[in-house]
């Protein structure tokens, strides 16, 4: 903690917390989730809290909110909110204090709305709850809200119910609500994790244009260092409940102190312009073909004119050679998930062809394809879901293999093989899903899927889920994986950092069709289409000037994940 | 939106045309294969001779086959005419009538009663949750729910009757009385017994409700603008809390009106429960069937409204 915290008069401290120690309940992993923590938000600034999952940034912003759960309580420290310790104050001056001195925005916008109440009814309950303003000036308030926030025809957004709004405007109307009574601190809780790139571009200049304007300090909680960059004027680092970093943005991004932030800094996936290295020149045969795929959702009943006709992929058309890697990205609802679920077939295409090693998929009955199946397999996004909680990990990677006739003998072995492969422990052959973190999950994924020795992985959003260094551990894993086996692969991400680390070639998709292909140079330095350069741009942290010779994702000595 | 709300009643009338037509065919033949017939108890009478209930098979149109029964039986549905009575002649819609106003007392009752009160004990033990009150409730609502209804029913005849003399032993009213105050006198009883196992029911529903929304993030945005427990309670959670409750009140609606089996027995309540136990003790198919076609078309209203409410309460839901 080299810089340490710097003694700030008390007038230009708008939040100071001083060795605050919030403890768990009995029998979890740790006693503290946050252990003895200090730091000033000053006034007219933007604090941001980094970490990855269970550091205990959550739990210090709750804290400061008073809305931690009865079983985890702060046990001993302070918080001072203008000089007054709010620590130990009772429920009911807690909450007059929460909206009108504090306000809070939470990651997923949608679940944080109320769907039965309309968004002006919302914005409207903080002021009623603070016994502000008449029914009619509160209303006033909220339009005028409506607009500051930047949503387009206030009067009539003011009559929605939020599951009319796109995830950004939600946000926005979080972000009104929370400006209702002025308050002098803004706590941000991952507001911008669940948003698209563009999207989240557009409320992070929002949240900075309004702090500057109401001079308003802002607590910004986030696991992404990009974001970190776009925003904060000072910077602390989490681990694991303990304040490991803290001081200027600048400082702590460019030249940090601490050996985990630093570990951090180089995990965080940048945007490479350059091509990745060809495992060999030779000429590859495509081993994937795909040309103008269309698939169209259809709901309702066409019999009585209440159909609904979404085209989910339309038209797309590319192929793959064998031993590459394609990167197809896009933000939600670009079609990209879809297009995987076609190719593996666990949806039928409405039209076009896929043409895997010279057969078309497209119109194989499921008894045609499923011998077939095994040479293309799928990792999943949720490494928690996509497990079954009730088979142990050797069921889960033998059960396949051995329904497509392999000998449970032979199954075994290649299972506990593969398990050593992908990084852990053979002895993880017997146990289950749920004793494994998120990162070791997704080998175990990546395990069942290498069972079949496909020659096709797509791997749908692989890495999102997981904290920046288990991503590149994951992405190191899955470059190995390919560069040993020469299997082809589809990667479909959302996040252009991620997709420019492993991909030979890059595929942008928007509404349903690929607006531009290329390898990563084209897309990231000289893309061609408009909304590729909107992508690129909105990318957090990166500034398109100065696009850096940073190395790939950097080798991690220690396997923090393995048993 | 008036296009999509007829699109979608035409689409589920259709399906449950379609519906009512595979019950009353299923209902139709499943009846008619038990032994003996309509006409069984006829073969006991001394009195009759076989010829003479061959003559009454083909005064009532029994001795056809059975599909020509039915499509007669149908035909007259279709038109109104529901079939007769076997034991007394009068029409099934008027021995339907009697008995309707009957149960609708007193399965009304009960419902009401225990659609508030489960809800209240759920809500309740959500909020309190693990507190003695709900370790109580949860305990009550097993028991409640394991213990056959009818035993419940004569625990409280010999309690309240027999012991204490509160209330009667059974039936709707006393025979010459029938004042608003005697009729009360006499639905206590049952719809009390009737009702403990909807309010264990309900009670268990609403809990789980009740915690799912508490967990709700909006729960959490609601105390994070400062409001108050109490109003975050009524306002956020209870709201949320009771759109998957419709749906259990939609499918409850059909017995509001088709009565309690057991009960209605035990108390001797004139009501259609015990139409339909007695309808078939007397072979009375016109009768049962006419319960059975009853039921079914209550089944698909109750749906269909508890559909047409959650739409209209939950913005996000459009019918179509």
């Amino acid at each position: 903690m080299a810089s340490g915290i710097q003694a700030a008069s008390p007038v230009d401290v708008a939040l100071s917390v001083r060795e605050l120690t919030v403890s768990l309940p009995e029998g979890m992993e740790r006693a503290y989730a946050v252990e003895n923590i200090s730091f000033d938000l000053k006034r007219g600034q933007i604090l941001c809290i980094i970490g990855e999952s269970g550091s205990g940034k959550s739990v210090t912003a709750n804290a400061i909110m008073g809305l931690l759960p009865k079983a985890i309580r702060v046990s001993s420290g302070e918080i001072r909110l203008d000089g007054m310790n709010i620590v130990g104050l009772s429920a009911d001056k807690l909450r007059s204090l929460r909206g009108r001195v504090v306000s809070m925005i939470f990651q997923d916008p949608l679940s944080a709305l109320n769907p039965l109440m309309t968004v002006g009814a919302q914005i409207e309950e903080v002021m009623a709850a603070h016994d502000v303003g008449t029914p009619a000036s509160r209303r006033s308030r909220a339009i005028d809200l409506l607009i500051e926030v930047g949503l387009p025809d206030p009067q009539l957004m003011y009559h929605q119910y939020p599951f009319r709004l796109s995830g950004g405007q939600r946000q926005r109307v979080m972000i009104a609500m929370a400006l209702a009574l002025e308050p002098a601190i803004l706590i941000a809780d991952e507001p911008t994790t669940a948003l698209d790139v563009t999207t989240q571009a557009q409320i992070l200049q929002l949240i900075r244009d309004i702090q500057r304007r109401k001079g308003m300090s802002v607590m910004f909680i986030t696991h992404d260092f990009g974001v970190v960059a776009e925003i904060a004027d000072y910077v602390v680092v989490m681990e694991k409940g303990h304040c490991v970093e803290q001081g200027g943005a600048a400082q702590v991004l460019k030249s940090p102190s601490h050996l985990y932030t630093r570990r951090l800094i180089a995990a965080v996936p940048h945007l490479t312009g350059k091509d990745r290295v060809a495992l060999d020149a030779a000429d590859r045969e495509p081993i994937l073909k795909v040309e103008s795929l269309v698939k169209t959702y259809r709901s309702g009943s066409a019999l009585f004119r209440t159909q609904r006709i979404v085209p989910a992929v339309n038209g797309v058309t590319f192929d793959l050679s064998s031993g590459r890697t394609l990167g197809v990205v896009g933000e939600s609802g670009s079609g990209k998930s879809s297009l995987g679920r076609l190719l593996i077939k666990l949806m039928e295409s409405d039209s076009g062809s896929i043409r895997f090693e010279g057969r078309d998929l497209a119109g194989l009955s499921e008894a045609k394809f499923r011998p077939l199946r095994p040479k293309i397999q799928m990792i999943f996004q949720d490494p928690f879901a996509s497990l079954n909680p009730r088979s142990t990990v050797g069921q889960i990677l033998t059960v396949g293999p051995v329904a497509h006739g392999m000998r449970y003998s032979e199954a075994d072995e290649r299972a506990r093989e593969l398990l050593t492969h992908v990084g852990l422990d053979s002895g993880a052959f017997d146990r289950y899903p749920h004793e494994f973190s998120g990162g070791q999950r997704q080998r175990i994924g990546i395990a069942r899927a290498l069972m079949f020795k496909p020659k096709l992985l797509i791997a749908d959003e692989a890495v999102s889920a997981l904290d920046v260094s288990i991503q590149a551990q994951i992405l190191k894993l899955l470059d190995q994986i390919q560069r040993e086996t020469g299997v082809s692969m589809i990667f479909i991400t959302h996040d252009l950092r991620v997709a420019s680390q492993i991909c030979d070639e890059i595929a942008v998709m928007h509404r349903g069709q690929i607006v531009e292909r290329g390898p990563p140079s084209q897309i990231f330095l000289a893309p061609k289409s408009g909304y590729t350069r909107e992508l690129v741009a909105a990318i957090p942290g990166e500034q398109p000037g100065s696009m850096p010779q940073h190395e790939g994702y950097v080798e991690n000595p220690k396997q923090g994940e393995s048993l | 939106m008036v296009t999509r709300m007829s699109g979608f009643l035409l689409n589920r009338l259709s399906q449950s045309i379609v519906l009512l037509v595979i019950v009353s065919i299923i209902g139709f033949t499943v009846l008619n294969l038990m032994p003996g017939g309509p006409l069984a108890q006829f073969g006991l009478d001394p009195g009759m001779t076989q010829k003479d209930v061959e003559r009454l098979a083909a005064q009532l149109g029994l001795n056809r086959p059975l599909w020509i029964q039915y499509l007669d039986w149908a035909w007259r549905l279709l038109q109104g005419d529901w079939g007769h009575s076997f034991r007394d002649g009068s029409s099934v819609l008027a021995v339907i009538g009697r008995h309707l106003l009957a149960t609708l007392l007193l399965m009304g009752t009960s419902t009401a009663f225990a659609i508030a009160l489960g809800a209240w004990v759920g809500i309740r033990g959500a909020t309190h949750r693990y507190s003695l009150f709900d370790y109580c409730a949860t305990v009550g609502a097993m028991v409640a729910l394991s213990v056959p209804t009818f035993w419940f029913g004569l625990i409280g005849i010999y309690i309240f009757t027999l012991k204490l003399g509160w209330v009667p032993a059974g039936n709707m009213y006393t025979i010459g009385d029938g004042s608003v105050l005697d009729y009360l006198h006499h639905l206590i009883l049952p719809s009390l017994v009737l009702s403990l196992v909807h309010v264990a029911i309900w009670s268990r529903y609403m809990r789980t409700a009740t915690l799912d929304a508490l967990s709700q993030d909006f729960v959490k945005t609601a105390r994070a603008k400062g409001v108050s427990e109490r109003r975050i309670l009524l306002k956020h959670v209870v709201g949320n809390a009771l759109l998957p409750m419709i749906t259990l009140a939609g499918m409850q609606l059909p017995s509001i009106l088709t009565g309690a089996l057991v009960t209605e027995t035990v108390f001797t309540w004139p009501g259609m429960g015990r139409l339909f136990l007695d309808s078939l003790g007397y072979s009375d198919y016109p009768v049962v069937m006419g319960l059975l076609i009853f039921s079914a078309i209550l089944v698909v209203l109750g749906n269909l409204i508890a559909d047409i409410i959650i739409a209209t309460v939950d913005p996000r839901i459009r019918l179509g």
